[in-house]
C-alpha cells in the first residue's frame, strides 16, 4: 500500500513533466528524455492497473420495503417484458397493419388482469414499468400499483420517476398517514401542488368530510387555478356533507370556480342550489309548455348560470338549458302530474317547436350529471329506433355518456341492438363505453356486422377503428367461432379491389389477438 | 414434458433477434394462432408451418444445437420472425412429445448433421508456404515502419508537452491513425484514434493521455523486440497490433455458460461488434467470442444469456487466453440451473491484475462479482461487497460504460439487497452486464 502511494507521487511528477514537455526541462525532470519518460510512464501505468485496490463503499441505500404480493407466474412475467419492450414501438398510423396483433394495446389489459390477481411486478421490470407510466398517463395508476413499494423505492432515487411519488398510487409514497394530523398539516402547508392534490385525495378517501375542512384552512390564499383543481377533486365521493363548502365557493372571485361549485352542487339533488334551480326550471317548463327565463338575474348568476351565450345561440334558450341541466330530475314527476321519465320525454312540447330540442338536450346533460339511469333510459329510447328519431339526442357522444349511467349488462344489450339495427359505422363511441370483455350478445352483434360489411363489399378500412376495438374487447372465447371468417374470398365484382384480402387479413389479426389475449390471461392464472 | 430437454426462456429466444422489429414481429407469432404441424425431435430441433398472408404456409425449422434456422419465407433477416415466433411458442408451451420431422424439415436437419460430422481439420487446398511467408514478411516490414513512425510521433508529443493538445485538435491524430492503417496495423490505428479523443474528455485528461501514450509506446517497443519475447507475450503483441492470430490455439471442451452478450457499434456506424462472454462450468475458464456485422446487419452469431452449450472452444494464442472461437457443439443448449459463484471486489481486481501480466494492454477482465449491493449515486454508481466496506466504481462514461437503463434494472433487482453480478472489471471500474436475483437462477441481461 505504502509503496503504491510513493509510486503515485512519482506519477504526478511524470504527468507534470509530460504536460510541460521534456524539451523545456532539459537536465532536470524525473525521467530525462521523451523516450525515458514514456518508458517510466508505461511501467507506472501497468503497475497502477495491476495494483488497483477497491474504493471505500458509499452509503448503501435503505433496503426496499418488502412487497408481500406474489410475483406473477414466470410465463406471465416474460409476457410483461415483451409488452413493455413493444411499448416504444412506432404505431404505423393508417397503414396496413398485417395479420399480427398490436402488443402495445394489450399492456393495459395485462396490467388490469395482474391487478385482479394481486401480483407485484417482477423486480427487474420495475424500471420499464416506471418508464411506461411516465410516457402514458392512462397507464400510470395501474403501472404504479404493480410496481408497488419497489417502484416507489426506486423513484426516490431517480428524478425521472419523481412523478411516481406524487401519484399517491400504492399509498406507500411520501404521503403521511392520513391520521397523522401534524404530518398532514405540514405537507398541506409546504408540499408541492401535486403532492397536495394527492394528499387531499388520500384524506378524502379516508374521511370525506375531512377534505373540505383541510381545504378551508388555506382556501383564501390559494391561486385561482389551484382552487379550481382542488374543488374538482371533491367530485370523487361527493356528498351532502360538502354542500356548505361548495355553497360558500359560489361566492368565489373566479368565475370558473363558481361554475364548478355550482355544477357539483347541482349533482346533489337535495342541495339548496338544486332546490333553487328546480324552482327556476319548474317556472319555465311544464305540461302547458315552455317559457324560457326573461332575464338572468343576480341569483342565477350567483348559482353559476353563465350569462353570455356562445356565438349563434339565443340567450334565453341558453339560460333555460342551464336551469334545466342543474335542476334535479326528480322535480319533474310532480310537475307533469306523476308521469315517469319515459312518458315525460315522449310528451309533445306545447307552445311551438324550437324548445323541444333545447329541453331534451338539457335533460340529457342532467341525467349524465346526476347519473340517473331511468332518465338516461328514457332519453336513449329503444336502440333499434333511427338515431335521428330518438327522444333525447342524436349525438353519439351524448348517447355514449347516457349509456354510461346504465348497468353493464343493459348497456351491452342496448349497444348490441343498436348495431344489429344500424350497423357499425356509428357504433364506435358507443362501443367504447361498454365493459371489457364484451358480453356475448354484444360480441356477436359486432362480428355479425363486420361480416355483413364484408359481404356488402364495403371499404374495409372504414372499419379499422371498430376492428381495433374488437381486438382488444371481444371475449377471447370467440376466437374459435371467428376462424371461419379468416379465409380470403375472391373480391366481389363491385367491391374495392383487394378488399377481400384486407378483410381476411383483418380477421386473421383479430383471431390472432384474441388467441394472444387468451394465452396472456391463462399465463396469469396462478399455478 | 420430455421434449427437447429444458426449454429456453422468452428472453433467451428474443436475444437471438437481429433487431427490434424482428423481436416485435416474432413476439406476435409466439402464440398457437398462426401455427400448424408444430413438432420437435429428441435430438434438439423444432419445426412448424406458419400461416402468412399468402396461400402457402411458411416452413420453419430450428436446430437448437446451433442454433441454426431455416425458413421458406423471403425475409433476409436471420433468424426471421417465423423462427423467433416458433421458438417463443416452444419456450412458452413446448411442442409436444418428440417425434419424427416431416420430410421438408428432415432433409435440412440431416444435411446439418452430416456437415457437423465432417472433420474440421484439413480444410482448403494446401497453401503455398513460401508465398505465405513472403507475404507475412512484407507485412511485418510495413508494420515495423509504421511503428517506428509512431514512436517518433509519441516522442515529439512528449518533447513538446501535452499542454498544447487541448488546442491541437483531433486532426493530427486522425492523420497518424490513417498512416497506421496504411501500415496494416489496425490495432495501432484504433489506439491512436482513441488517444486523439482524450484531450476533450474533461478533467484529468493529461494523466490519462500520458497513460495511453505510454501503453502505446510499450506496444511499439514490444513489436520492435517481438523476436525476444516469450511466445505467449509475442502473440499478444501481434494481436494487439492488429495481426490475425497465427496458428491454432488450445481446444477446450467444457459445458460453457453464456454470461453475457452485447453489441457495440463503431463510431462511424459501419461495424457492429458482438461480444459474447462464456465460462467453462467444469474448468472455470473464461472465453470471449467476437462476431462482427457489416452496416445495417447484425452479427450472425447469437448465444442467449443463461444457456449452457456443451462445445469445444478453440482459444487463440495470446491476449491472456480470452479470445476464442466456437468449435464443435455436442448437444442442444440448455438453461443453467444455478447462479454462478461470485467473488469479492478485492478478488475481482486481483484477477484483473493477474491477467495484466500476460496482456498489459487488457482493459478489463470478466468477473462474476457477488454478493454485492448496487449503490446508485448522482455522481457515480458503485457495487459494494455485502460485507465490509470495499466497493468498485461503475464507469458511466467513456470506454466500457453501458446505458444507465441497465443500472436501474440492477438497482430494481437488488432493492438494496445483495445480488450476484457478471461484468467486466478493469482499471476504469466494473461494468455490470448480467445479474441474478437472490431467489432465482434465471439471469437478467442488463439492457
Amino acid at each position: 500500500m505504502n509503496k503504491a502511494d510513493e509510486g503515485y507521487g512519482e506519477w504526478e511528477e511524470l504527468v507534470a513533466a509530460a504536460l510541460l514537455g521534456t524539451d523545456r526541462r532539459r537536465g532536470g525532470g524525473p525521467a530525462g528524455s521523451a523516450e525515458a519518460l514514456l518508458d517510466a510512464a508505461a511501467v507506472h501505468a501497468v503497475r497502477r492497473r495491476a495494483g488497483l485496490r477497491p474504493a471505500g463503499a458509499g452509503t448503501r441505500p435503505e433496503p426496499a420495503p418488502r412487497d408481500p404480493r406474489p410475483a406473477p407466474p414466470k410465463a406471465a412475467g416474460h409476457r410483461l417484458a415483451q409488452l413493455l419492450a413493444g411499448r416504444s414501438g412506432a404505431v404505423n398510423g393508417g397503414g396496413r397493419r398485417g395479420t399480427a396483433p398490436d402488443l402495445t394495446e394489450l399492456l393495459p389489459q395485462w396490467l388490469a388482469a395482474a391487478a385482479r390477481y394481486g401480483y407485484r411486478s417482477p423486480s427487474a421490470l420495475v424500471p420499464a414499468l416506471l418508464d411506461a407510466a411516465r410516457a402514458r398517463t392512462d397507464l400510470r395508476p395501474q403501472a404504479l400499483a404493480l410496481a408497488g413499494t419497489r417502484g416507489l423505492w426506486l423513484a426516490r432515487m431517480n428524478p425521472d420517476w419523481r412523478f411516481a411519488l406524487r401519484g399517491g398510487a400504492g399509498g406507500a409514497g411520501e404521503l403521511p398517514d392520513v391520521t397523522d394530523r401534524a404530518g398532514v398539516e405540514r405537507l398541506w402547508q409546504e408540499g408541492l401542488f401535486a403532492e397536495r392534490v394527492a394528499l387531499l385525495g388520500a384524506v378524502r378517501a379516508h374521511e370525506a368530510a375531512a377534505a373540505p375542512r383541510l381545504l378551508m384552512t388555506t382556501w383564501a390564499t390559494e391561486r385561482a387555478e389551484d382552487r379550481l383543481m382542488f374543488l374538482d377533486s371533491l367530485r370523487a365521493g361527493l356528498s351532502d356533507g360538502d354542500e356548505p363548502f361548495l355553497e360558500a365557493a359560489l361566492g368565489d372571485r373566479s368565475r370558473n370556480v363558481r361554475a364548478t361549485a355550482a355544477e357539483l352542487l347541482s349533482a346533489l339533488p337535495s342541495s339548496a342550489l338544486a332546490g333553487r334551480m328546480a324552482e327556476r326550471a319548474l317556472a319555465c317548463v311544464g305540461p302547458e309548455g315552455v317559457t324560457p327565463p326573461a332575464e338572468c338575474d343576480g341569483g342565477m348568476l350567483r348559482d353559476g348560470v353563465v350569462k353570455r351565450p356562445p356565438a349563434g345561440r339565443g340567450e334565453r334558450a341558453w339560460w333555460l338549458g342551464q336551469l334545466v341541466e342543474a335542476a334535479p330530475l326528480s322535480c319533474w314527476r310532480e310537475r307533469f302530474g306523476g308521469l315517469g321519465p319515459a312518458e315525460i320525454v315522449a310528451l309533445p312540447v306545447a307552445s311551438g317547436d324550437g324548445w323541444t330540442e333545447e329541453l331534451h338536450a338539457a335533460w340529457c346533460r342532467a341525467a349524465v350529471r346526476q347519473r340517473d339511469a331511468p332518465w338516461s333510459r328514457a332519453l336513449l329510447g329503444p336502440a333499434s329506433a333511427p338515431p335521428a328519431a330518438g327522444p333525447g339526442t342524436a349525438s353519439l357522444a351524448e348517447r355514449a355518456k347516457l349509456l354510461e349511467t346504465l348497468p353493464d349488462a343493459e348497456r351491452a344489450q342496448w349497444v348490441a341492438e343498436f348495431i344489429a339495427a344500424h350497423g357499425l359505422s356509428e357504433a364506435f363511441q358507443l362501443l367504447g363505453v361498454c365493459v371489457v370483455p364484451w358480453a356475448g350478445a354484444l360480441g356477436r352483434a359486432v362480428v355479425d356486422a363486420l361480416d355483413t360489411a364484408r359481404d356488402a363489399g364495403s371499404y374495409p378500412w372504414s372499419f379499422s377503428g371498430v376492428m381495433g376495438l374488437a381486438e382488444r374487447c371481444l371475449d377471447p372465447a370467440e376466437a374459435g367461432r371467428l376462424e371461419a371468417l379468416t379465409t380470403a374470398a375472391e373480391d366481389l365484382p363491385d367491391a374495392v379491389p383487394g378488399a377481400a384480402a384486407y378483410w381476411a387479413e383483418a380477421f386473421q389479426r383479430l383471431v390472432a389477438t384474441l388467441r394472444l389475449r387468451a394465452a396472456m390471461l391463462a399465463e396469469l392464472t396462478p399455478a | 414434458m420430455t421434449d427437447q430437454g429444458d426449454r429456453w426462456t422468452a428472453e433467451q429466444v428474443l436475444d437471438l433477434a437481429p433487431d427490434d422489429a424482428s423481436r416485435k414481429a416474432g413476439g406476435r407469432l409466439g402464440g398457437a394462432g398462426p401455427w400448424l404441424q408444430i413438432g420437435g425431435s429428441a435430438s434438439g430441433s423444432v419445426w412448424g408451418l406458419c400461416k402468412g398472408s399468402g396461400s402457402n404456409p411458411y416452413r420453419t425449422v430450428v436446430d437448437l444445437t446451433g442454433p441454426a434456422y431455416k425458413c421458406s419465407c423471403p425475409s433476409r433477416k436471420f433468424p426471421c420472425k417465423h423462427a423467433l415466433g416458433l421458438l417463443l411458442l416452444w419456450s412458452a408451451e413446448g411442442v409436444g412429445e418428440p417425434g419424427e420431422a416431416p420430410e421438408w424439415a428432415a432433409q435440412w436437419l440431416a444435411d446439418r448433421a452430416a456437415k457437423a460430422a465432417r472433420p474440421v481439420a484439413g480444410r482448403g487446398a494446401p497453401v503455398d508456404e513460401e508465398a505465405a511467408r513472403k507475404r507475412a514478411e512484407r507485412r511485418a516490414a510495413r508494420i515495423g515502419a509504421g511503428v517506428t513512425e509512431l514512436e517518433q510521433r509519441l516522442a515529439d508529443l512528449l518533447r513538446g508537452g501535452l499542454a498544447g493538445q487541448e488546442q491541437a485538435g483531433y486532426a493530427g491524430w486522425e492523420e497518424t491513425a490513417a498512416r497506421m492503417v496504411d501500415a496494416q496495423a489496425p490495432g495501432l490505428a484504433a489506439r491512436v484514434r482513441e488517444l486523439g479523443t482524450i484531450p476533450s474528455c474533461g478533467p484529468g485528461w493529461p494523466a490519462r493521455m500520458l497513460e495511453e501514450a505510454a501503453l502505446l509506446h510499450l506496444l511499439d517497443r514490444g513489436w520492435l523486440g517481438v523476436a525476444g519475447l516469450p511466445e505467449e507475450l509475442a502473440a499478444t503483441v501481434r494481436s494487439r497490433v492488429g495481426l490475425p492470430a497465427s496458428g491454432e490455439g488450445e481446444a477446450v471442451r467444457d459445458r460453457w455458460l453464456v454470461l453475457a452478450q452485447y453489441d457495440t457499434v463503431s463510431p462511424d456506424g459501419r461495424l457492429t461488434t458482438r461480444r459474447i462472454w462464456l465460462r467453462g462450468l467444469a474448468g472455470g475458464r473464461p472465453a470471449l467470442v467476437l462476431d462482427f456485422g457489416p452496416p445495417g446487419r447484425p452479427p450472425g452469431l447469437a448465444m442467449p444469456v443463461g444457456l449452457v452449450l456443451e462445445a469445444e472452444m478453440r482459444f487463440r494464442p495470446g491476449s491472456a487466453g480470452l479470445r476464442a472461437d466456437l468449435g464443435e457443439r455436442f448437444a442442444a443448449a440448455v438453461p443453467c440451473a444455478e447462479v454462478p459463484a461470485g467473488v469479492s471486489t478485492e478478488a475481482a481486481l486481483e484477477a484483473y491484475g493477474t491477467a495484466l501480466r500476460e496482456d498489459p494492454w487488457l482493459e478489463s477482465w470478466p468477473v462474476v462479482l457477488g454478493p454485492v449491493v448496487p449503490i446508485p449515486g448522482e455522481l457515480g454508481w458503485q457495487l459494494a461487497d455485502a460485507e465490509g466496506d470495499s466497493a468498485l466504481p461503475v464507469p458511466l462514461t467513456g470506454g466500457g460504460s453501458r446505458s444507465r437503463g441497465g443500472l436501474w434494472q440492477l438497482a430494481a433487482l437488488s432493492g438494496g439487497a445483495p445480488v450476484t453480478v457478471f461484468g467486466e472489471c478493469g482499471h476504469r471500474g466494473f461494468t455490470p452486464l448480467t445479474a441474478w436475483h437472490p431467489d432465482s437462477a434465471e439471469p437478467v441481461a442488463l439492457g
